[in-house]
C-alpha cells in the first residue's frame, strides 16, 4: 500500500516546493482594501479641489497662481496616496508573512518587486514626460495601464488572481481613452473600487479561516 | 516487459536532493541561504547533498561575491534538468500502471 502511493506523493512534493520556491505568496487581501481606501480618500480632496477651483475660475478673483497651487496640491496628494498605499501593503504583507511562517524578504519577494517596478516606473517617467508637455488628457489612462501591465507582469511571480486584477485595470484605462474627463471617475474605480473588491475577495479565499 | 521502476534515479531517492533539484527547476539560479531556509536544513547537511548533485554533474555552482561576503549560487546543468525530467516521467508512469 505504502510502495503504491510513493510515487504519487513525490510528484506532489516536487510541485509544492516548485509553487513555493518559484511564488511570493503572502500578499494580504487587507493590503488591496487599505490602498483601495487611500485611493477613494484622495479622490474626494481632489475632487473637492477641482471643484472650487472652477468655482474661482469663473469669479472675478481668479489668478494664475490659482491653478499652479491646484497642480502642486494635486502631485503632493498623489505622492502621499502612493506612500499610504505601499506602506499599508508592506505592513499587512509583512504581519502575513509573520503569521504563517514564511519569509517576507526572500528571492520571491525580490522577484515579485523587480517585475512590479519595472514597468511602474517606465509609467511614471512616461506620465512626467507627457505632463512636461502639458499633455494631462491621458495621465489617468496611462497611470491604470501601466499600473495594470505592472500586475500582469508580477502575476506570475505571486498569486495568480493579481493577474486578473491587471487585466481589469488594462480595460479600464483603456476605456477611459474614450471618455476624456472623466479621468478623475476613472481613477477612482481603478485604484479605489477594484482594490477593495480584490482585497475583500482575496482576504475571504486565502485569509478568513486563519 | 520493462519494469518502470527501473528509470527512477537513485539520486534524487532523497528528499533533499529531490528538493534542490525541483526547486532549481523553477528558480534559474538560487543561492546557499535561500535553499537552506527553503528546506529547512542544516548547513552541512545541504552542502554535502548539493556536493553529491554536482559530483554527478546535475548542478552548477557559480562564487562570487555581494560586497565582501561570498554568495554561491548554484543551478542546473542540462544533464541534470534531462535526469529529473525522465525521474519525473518514470514517477507518472509508475502511477499510471497502478490505476
Amino acid at each position: 500500500m505504502n510502495e503504491q502511493n510513493q510515487p504519487l506523493e513525490t510528484i506532489q512534493d516536487i510541485k509544492r516546493i516548485m509553487e513555493r520556491s518559484s511564488r511570493f505568496i503572502s500578499l494580504s487581501g487587507l493590503s488591496g482594501i487599505t490602498a483601495g481606501v487611500f485611493a477613494l480618500i484622495g479622490a474626494y480632496f481632489a475632487y473637492d479641489w477641482i471643484y472650487e477651483y472652477d468655482i474661482r475660475f469663473n469669479s472675478q478673483r481668479f489668478t494664475v497662481n490659482d491653478f499652479q497651487n491646484l497642480k502642486m496640491n494635486l502631485l503632493v496628494m498623489a505622492v502621499a496616496v502612493l506612500a499610504a498605499a505601499l506602506i499599508s501593503a508592506l505592513y499587512f504583507t509583512w504581519l502575513r508573512a509573520r503569521h504563517t511562517h514564511r519569509q517576507f524578504w526572500d528571492h520571491t519577494s525580490k522577484r515579485l518587486l523587480i517585475n512590479l517596478i519595472i514597468p511602474l516606473i517606465a509609467g511614471g517617467l512616461f506620465i512626467l514626460a507627457m505632463l512636461q508637455q502639458d499633455e494631462w488628457r491621458f495621465v489617468v489612462p496611462a497611470c491604470l495601464l501601466f499600473y495594470g501591465l505592472a500586475l500582469v507582469n508580477a502575476g506570475k511571480f505571486t498569486l495568480n488572481e493579481v493577474r486578473y486584477l491587471g487585466y481589469l485595470e488594462i480595460v479600464l484605462g483603456l476605456i477611459n481613452t474614450q471618455y476624456i474627463g472623466y479621468g478623475l471617475y476613472f481613477w477612482a474605480a481603478g485604484f479605489g473600487l477594484l482594490h477593495i473588491v480584490y482585497g475583500v475577495f482575496m482576504w475571504w479565499k486565502y485569509e478568513r479561516k486563519v | 516487459m520493462k519494469n518502470p521502476i527501473n528509470g527512477l534515479n537513485k539520486i534524487f531517492d532523497n528528499r533533499i536532493r529531490l528538493g534542490v533539484m525541483s526547486i532549481l527547476m523553477v528558480n534559474e539560479e538560487i543561492n546557499f541561504n535561500d535553499l537552506k531556509q527553503m528546506l529547512e536544513v542544516t548547513d552541512g547537511n545541504l552542502a554535502t547533498h548539493l556536493m553529491n548533485l554536482e559530483d554527478n554533474g546535475y548542478v552548477k555552482v557559480k562564487k562570487g561575491f555581494i560586497g565582501k561576503k561570498t554568495n554561491t549560487t548554484y543551478s542546473l546543468t542540462k544533464a541534470g534538468e534531462k535526469a529529473f525530467t525522465d525521474h519525473i516521467l518514470t514517477l507518472e508512469n509508475i502511477i499510471r500502471g497502478i490505476k
